[in-house]
């Protein structure tokens, strides 16, 4: 039980510096407030105590003082306000051209795939040196995508996807939690990050064959009908999808959108709730026909579509296919 | 009913031993009577939800799951909060001691509705009977958060049961508030102006504006969330087109609130203990009342800052990260006051005293570890761990927990009519300081190490933390017992209590101890402000109870 009482967690990420700048910070403010407090609550209390002869003098307050305790602290909790939200609004804009890899969280386990097809369950190997981000849904209940190495956890919710990005530093086996209560096995629902250094990530890369999650999408997209109506031609009964990821797209009842992974999940489930501009609702909806794996495959297809590389679906966002950024 | 044990031979008359018999305890409207039947009832309900804890803390000796099923474990958790929470923290201080003490220190007979008074402990019993019953039926295990659609579409335990009972408390907590606002407007004594309330009075005028205003919203989102594990109509559920956000959004639109209910209270009572150990008014007694309300109406203002991972846009953490830090003032700048109403004091060490330092130490570094969480960026790595776990036990336990005790042993006498026994209520604080740091500092830095909330099994290098915390639940948990023992034994065996042990300022303790029922034999006329400590002299001896 001795052996390793870990007072730290490790840090493996980009984050992790910046979150613990913050938090050693927030750490040396708070002491000294608080030794300030005890100390003077210790003074008065033996200085001012009770003895015979010495009364209390009343004192009705200071308004100098009032104003004084209330704008000085009020003034530090700007630091932490903008420190804090520097730090959450970098965590929540992902680098452009991060790698991607699709989540799906299940009672009680994770489901990751990567853009070149390997699959894993409860254990993600990524190389260190690039930005991964991951965008991930949940087969049923509210979990939560947690790794403390690199300070970040997102809620995965059903229904829609939530995203994260890391960009890891150290290479080493890290936990992953999920830290949103989620019924019976909820602290079994644990796993590991592996991170590698990029050759041993390449070379465990290569040994899969498995088929790009793009080419997946491309087959659904052609299986269940989808081509007939969504084509290259705008003679489609459906918006011509080329480019439009990442794009504004300008729905019927005059708002506008961004299509991202979000709206076109939604527009394969719910086509009704975002109609574009200039067609009419005539798109069956696929609620409960496909599982979440294969939504994520068609996602990862469609945002494919139209960009600079699109004759090759394989690995437009790949990992492997990527110079790694130091 | 056992009054006996409490009056003496050629004893005079009072809210004690006025009547005799079950009923005229069980049918009183006596706001002083309805007080105690709330003390019996909330003692046992928090003492369910600590042997719960003790349950939790002895299954987390050990890195695996092996005292109890996973199932059972996430039961435990769900019924230790709900039970603390609904049965304990929120109406504990208003319902007790605001009851009690309210009127006598307006100079009023009773509250404005005597009959709500009783009214409203009786819808608590009813929750509370609910309660019992989910508990013995087996138990919700949905977490005391109830988050959808894990508690409306994924568990099988008695969730309807459990959230009848909280719906029902609610209702209490509800007319208890509505009670405290109507009698503080129109039951004051001729002279007891608004300046010249006690922080306590001030303290619980603040928490019932919360109790009346956000309540109702909780009664609503159970309701939902019954009509939804029954009905399956897809507010919540987003296979049906729901949006599991929305619960949350309404769940703690009444739950961050909920949680000044629990502390406003709380700081009342360090004013007047403060106040009266120092021998001195209130330092800055206009900010105090406004600070007090200050935190009742921001504190509407900051829930989704329990939802900064939970998916809500960028712009609206920040909004909310940017209130909670105005509503983390007016509570510094009490911390401030009470340290500076003891400059120049003349301070005793009487048990109140020593809770009450207590409390400002905890109570300091509980709302300190509040700001790290509501720093955005340090907020995603330490929310659902056991760094919340450790901020909200600081503040609801180290705070709230501890303000209560100060009051039941600063009220005792007036309430009972007997003095504790003084030494032992020291020994008692000291090992409930004590016990409560070592239970709780060791999860703040199981927190930042990444310890999740709500696991029954973790990493083994997360052992000897929890052991620290294991072993401190222990020696607190003596130290809540010991004031159970000598609180009944001073019933009998305490010294007959003065009418004003402590040399208080505040009319409740200018009436005999305890009171007679309808508090004051002629109605008062107040020409002097609060904490009049300049005039009133220092007891020369404080009759100890033993």
């Amino acid at each position: 039980m001795l052996q390793h009482v870990p007072l730290w967690p490790e840090s493996a990420s980009t984050t992790s510096g910046w979150v613990d700048a913050l938090y050693i910070f927030l750490l040396l403010v708070s002491a000294a407030m608080t030794t300030l407090i005890f100390t003077m609550i210790g003074i008065f209390a033996v200085k001012y105590r009770k003895r015979p002869g010495h009364h209390a003098e009343q004192i009705e307050g200071s308004t100098i003082l009032e104003l004084g305790w209330s704008i000085i602290p009020f003034g530090v909790m700007m630091i932490f306000f903008v420190w804090g939200a520097l730090i959450y609004f970098r965590e929540h804009t992902p680098p452009p051209n991060s790698a991607e890899i699709y989540t799906v969280a299940k009672q009680w386990m994770w489901k990751f795939e990567h853009m070149e097809g390997q699959r894993e369950i409860n254990e993600l190997h990524v190389p260190i040196g690039r930005d991964v981000k991951m965008i991930m849904t949940s087969q049923d209940v509210i979990h939560s995508f947690y790794v403390p190495a690199f300070r970040i956890k997102q809620d995965v919710l059903p229904g829609r996807y939530t995203t994260i990005w890391f960009h890891a530093t150290k290479p080493g086996t890290y936990h992953l939690f999920c830290a949103e209560y989620c019924g019976t096995q909820h602290s079994g629902m644990i796993g590991s990050v592996v991170v590698m250094e990029p050759k041993d990530y390449e070379a465990w890369m290569s040994g899969s064959g498995a088929q790009p999650l793009a080419v997946t999408g491309q087959t659904l997209f052609s299986q269940l009908g989808c081509v007939t109506c969504h084509r290259a031609d705008t003679q489609g009964r459906g918006p011509n999808l080329a480019g439009t990821y990442g794009k504004s797209v300008m729905l019927q009842d005059g708002r506008t959108v961004t299509a991202d992974e979000n709206y076109v999940r939604e527009s394969i489930v719910d086509p009704a709730a975002k109609i574009v501009q200039g067609f009419k609702p005539v798109m069956p909806t696929y609620q409960g026909q496909l599982s979440d794996e294969q939504l994520n495959a068609l996602v990862a297809y469609v945002k494919t579509l139209g960009q600079p590389q699109s004759g090759q679906t394989a690995n437009a966002t790949g990992i492997a296919a990527a110079t790694p950024q130091p | 009913m056992a009054t006996a044990a409490v009056v003496e031979q050629g004893e005079r008359e009072n809210y004690l031993n006025a009547t005799y018999g079950l009923k005229s305890w069980l049918l009183t409207v006596d706001h002083k009577r309805i007080a105690l039947l709330y003390l019996i009832s909330i003692t046992f309900f928090f003492f369910i939800g600590g042997f719960f804890a003790l349950l939790i803390r002895l299954e987390l000796l050990t890195p695996a799951g092996d005292l109890v099923q996973s199932d059972t474990y996430n039961k435990l958790f769900t019924m230790h909060g709900q039970v603390m929470v609904f049965f304990f923290l929120i109406p504990a201080v208003p319902a007790v001691l605001g009851n009690f003490l309210i009127p006598i220190m307006i100079g009023a007979k009773d509250l404005a509705f005597p009959r709500i008074n009783l009214l409203s402990w009786y819808l608590y019993i009813i929750g509370g009977i609910l309660m019992l019953y989910t508990i013995l039926a087996g138990g919700a295990d949905t977490g005391w958060t109830f988050y959808t659609p894990l508690s409306t579409e994924f568990l099988n335990t008695h969730v309807i049961t459990a959230a009848l009972a909280v719906f029902t408390a609610g209702f209490s907590s509800i007319l208890t508030g509505l009670n405290f606002i109507v009698t503080t407007h129109r039951m004051r004594a001729p002279g007891m102006t608004w300046n010249r309330l006690p922080l306590f009075v001030w303290a619980h005028y603040a928490t019932s504006l919360i109790q009346v205003l956000g309540t109702p919203v909780l009664a609503i989102t159970i309701v939902l969330v019954a009509l939804e594990r029954l009905f399956h109509l897809g507010i919540f559920n987003p296979a049906l087109g729901g949006d599991p956000l929305l619960f949350q959004h309404l769940f703690w639109f009444y739950s961050h609130p909920a949680v000044y209910i629990m502390i406003l209270p709380g700081m009342g009572i360090i004013s007047e203990v403060v106040c009266c150990f120092s021998r001195k008014r209130i330092f800055g007694y206009k900010a105090m009342a406004l600070a007090l309300l200050g935190i009742a109406v921001v504190g509407f203002l900051v829930w989704a800052h329990h939802m900064f991972v939970a998916g809500i846009s960028l712009y609206a953490a920040l909004i909310f990260s940017l209130l909670t830090y105005f509503v983390g003032v007016p509570s510094a700048v009490k911390v401030f006051n009470w340290t500076a109403t003891m400059y120049k004091g003349s301070i005793r060490y009487d048990t109140p005293m020593l809770y009450a330092f207590g409390f400002i130490g905890l109570f300091t570094m509980g709302g300190l570890t509040g700001l790290f969480l509501a720093s955005l960026g340090l907020d995603v790595h330490v929310t659902d761990t056991y760094f919340v776990v450790a901020h909200f036990h600081y503040v609801m336990v180290g705070g709230m927990v501890v303000a209560y005790l100060a009051g039941i042993h600063f009220w005792w006498p007036k309430i009972s009519g007997r003095m504790y026994p003084e030494g032992w209520g020291k020994l008692a604080a000291l090992l409930v300081f004590v016990g409560f740091n070592l239970t709780f500092f060791p999860q703040f830095v199981l927190g930042y190490l990444g310890m999740p909330r709500r696991y029954h099994a973790y990493p083994p290098e997360f052992q000897v933390l929890n052991v620290l915390s294991t072993a401190g639940a222990t020696v607190l948990a003596v130290g809540y017992l010991l004031p159970m023992v000598y609180f009944l034994w001073s019933l009998r065996y305490g010294k007959p209590a003065p009418v004003n042990p402590w040399g208080a300022a505040g009319l409740e303790w200018q009436v005999p101890s305890p009171p007679p029922t309808f508090n004051f034999d002629e109605q008062p006329v107040v020409t002097w402000e609060a904490y009049n400590y300049d005039e009133i002299p220092e007891p020369e001896e404080v009759p100890v109870g033993q």
